[in-house]
């Protein structure tokens, strides 16, 4: 009965064990390595360090009219520029310049990364079951796992600072475009894909000039996927020592400074918006080609 | 007669994950319906041997699921066969490497697909360019070069729409000018008109029969449309549970079917406007009557032998030389149905 009555676990002392096995033995990798990997990070650090100092010290006119610009390039839409022209000026005139520009430099930096990242595994997830079968639990454990569970290692291994904060809102923000770039190209009709090998296409040409163009709108939404993850992850990143809006948001849960938190959480929500719309447009005109006065 | 550009022979496909297995089931003439029941195996094409002449068009054709579009795939291996031997021009093409085989679809032969297979993405001009851009030739050049076809197929003016913006009659265009514009000398074509309305596809048909009389390529096309079969044909195969049933030219077909399928298939043709007179004349026969060019049709020498006084005519030659005489009973009987015993009883279906 006694057996029935209770799990047949491990003993307090054996899980000790094991906890400590587990532990000690990535302090010692940590210990090992960790100098090296840190090494390996810095060329990225620079670039962050760079790139935020460079929307820093950039004077503000300049950067609205840059914001301007982007949001009317992306969305030739007068609305959606005009507005995020607006916000800015609203997030300025709060306060708030300085952390949405550090905001702002992680974001792009995490995106362009998990562009440079997610795209190739995409394709190579669409072109080998094996690599699917691999990756997409992966993913799955990626976009599941709590932040903070991952973030153990992480700082762990490579301290606190803007590289750790990195990686772990990559990590967040990563699999959206993977498994979009995949189902993009696996979307592909077969037909444009059997005429392109019916006239000789080597692989090259069938990736570049009929599966990727092709799957431009589902990778587009892959990325607004991805940007929109990299910004929800960035009060968590402000736990480990990543400057942005983030902290403001921190300090107001622990001293419950409402309009202070309320402030910087509507600044993330703006910035979200303005990305989403911009991105999202953008995705739109890129599919323009599919819907013909026919169809 | 002429030569021979393709050479199918000994053509075996099964479509399953251990084909070379029951191959030899499929060899000692297992049916299809026997090799799926007792091994599940689809038996996709048994034993073809075709040869298709050069310059002509030749006509495959068949019901869905008889093995035609498979069939096709194989001359530019699209699809590998499980056994059996292509040659093209005297070069096996399954001993092809990767590298070679890229080549010849890039020079020697293209394609035109039931489902025009362009690509959306790009313009008329740079679908139809395809072609030349995989061989290597830069885009803006290869539209120059390749805008000529667009001219044939009556899209002048269309270059920079998109082809979700064409009708299905158009995109079809667009799929067969860029089949065109590589000057590959065979042209397979996969139902290429079959997604068309009745109208447009003979307007299509029309077409392509114009080009060929200039262009005379080899062209391979696959329809399950009698019809249309009898229209282009030079040659016709028709295709059945992945076998070849019956080869020959449309007439021989109409008048001398092998079998109850495709007698059953020649039912409701109308035959007074396929039928030539040269197929049923009686040769190096002269009567006192009417002339007609050999390759007239039942129905249009009809009235005229009709009206004659003792109902014959001559048949001429190109040269208006005679080459053999008709009458009126063996027109009648040439566009009657022929027999058929108890169409319900077919197995076949």
């Amino acid at each position: 009965m006694d057996f029935l009555g209770k799990f047949p676990a491990m003993s307090r002392g054996e899980l000790k064990d094991f906890k400590k096995s587990v532990d000690s033995g990535f302090s010692e990798f940590t210990g090992e390595y960790g100098e090296a990997i840190e090494l390996f990070f810095d060329p990225l650090l620079w670039f962050l360090v760079w790139f935020e100092k460079l929307l820093l010290a950039t004077p503000w006119p300049i950067i609205l009219l840059i914001v301007g610009a982007l949001a009317w390039a992306g969305s030739r839409s007068m609305k959606i520029a005009v507005g995020a022209v607006l916000a800015f000026i609203a997030i300025g005139y709060f306060g708030m310049w300085k952390d949405t520009m550090s905001t702002l430099a992680i974001v792009s930096v995490a995106t362009l990364i998990c562009i440079a990242i997610g795209i190739p595994l995409g394709i190579l997830m669409a072109r080998s079951k094996y690599a699917q079968i691999l990756v997409t639990p992966l993913l799955d454990i990626m976009q599941t796992i709590p932040a903070f569970v991952y973030l153990i290692p992480v700082v762990m291994l490579l301290g606190i600072g803007k590289v750790p904060g990195l990686i772990a809102v990559c990590i967040y923000a990563l699999p959206p475009i993977v498994r979009l770039t995949n189902l993009g190209i696996r979307l592909v009709s077969k037909e444009a894909l059997e005429a392109a090998d019916a006239f000789g296409a080597s692989y090259r040409q069938r990736l570049f000039g009929v599966q990727i163009p092709l799957a431009l709108p589902n990778i587009f939404a892959g990325i607004n996927q991805t940007i929109m993850m990299a910004l929800s992850m960035v009060v968590i990143a402000s736990m480990i020592g990543v400057a942005g809006l983030g902290v403001p948001v921190l300090r107001s849960i622990s001293n419950q400074y409402l309009a202070l938190g309320l402030l910087n959480g509507l600044a993330i929500v703006a910035l979200a918006i303005i990305f989403d719309r911009v991105t999202q447009e953008y995705g739109k005109r890129l599919q323009k080609h599919r819907h013909g006065d026919h169809s | 007669m002429s030569d021979i550009a393709i050479s199918i022979k000994g053509l075996y496909k099964i479509f399953c994950k251990h084909p070379k297995k029951v191959l030899k089931y499929a060899k000692d003439g297992m049916s299809k319906a026997d090799l799926l029941d007792k091994h599940n195996h689809v038996l996709g094409l048994k034993d073809i041997n075709i040869d298709i002449p050069a310059h002509q068009i030749f006509v495959i054709m068949g019901l869905s699921g008889s093995g035609k579009s498979t069939l096709i795939r194989h001359i530019n291996r699209l699809i590998e066969p499980t056994d059996g031997k292509i040659d093209i021009y005297g070069e096996d093409v399954l001993s092809m490497s990767k590298s070679e085989l890229r080549e010849f679809r890039r020079h020697k032969i293209s394609m035109v697909f039931q489902k025009f297979g362009l690509h959306v993405h790009k313009t008329v001009a740079e679908n139809v360019a395809y072609g030349l851009v995989v061989q290597g030739i830069p885009l803006n050049k290869a539209k120059k070069d390749s805008h000529k076809w667009l001219e044939r197929v009556g899209l002048d003016g269309f270059e920079d729409y998109y082809p979700a913006q064409l009708s299905g009659g158009m995109q079809q265009r667009v799929g067969l000018a860029r089949a065109l514009a590589t000057d590959a000398d065979i042209l397979l074509m996969d139902e290429a008109f079959s997604a068309l309305d009745p109208l447009i596809r003979s307007d299509m048909q029309d077409i392509l029969l114009t080009l060929q009389q200039e262009l005379k390529k080899t062209i391979v096309f696959i329809t399950h449309d009698l019809d249309e079969a009898l229209k282009i044909g030079d040659s016709i195969a028709i295709l059945r549970d992945g076998e070849v049933i019956q080869q020959g030219n449309p007439q021989e077909i109409i008048l001398k079917p092998n079998d109850d399928y495709i007698i059953d298939f020649i039912q409701h043709i109308n035959r007074g406007r396929v039928i030539r007179i040269k197929s049923i004349m009686q040769k190096g026969n002269t009567v006192d009557g009417p002339s007609f060019h050999q390759h007239d049709v039942l129905e249009d020498v009809l009235p005229g032998v009709a009206d004659s006084q003792n109902h014959k005519a001559n048949v001429v030659d190109d040269n208006n030389n005679i080459v053999g005489s008709i009458d009126l009973k063996e027109i009648a009987l040439a566009i009657a149905k022929p027999a058929v015993e108890k169409i319900s009883d077919t197995t076949y279906r």
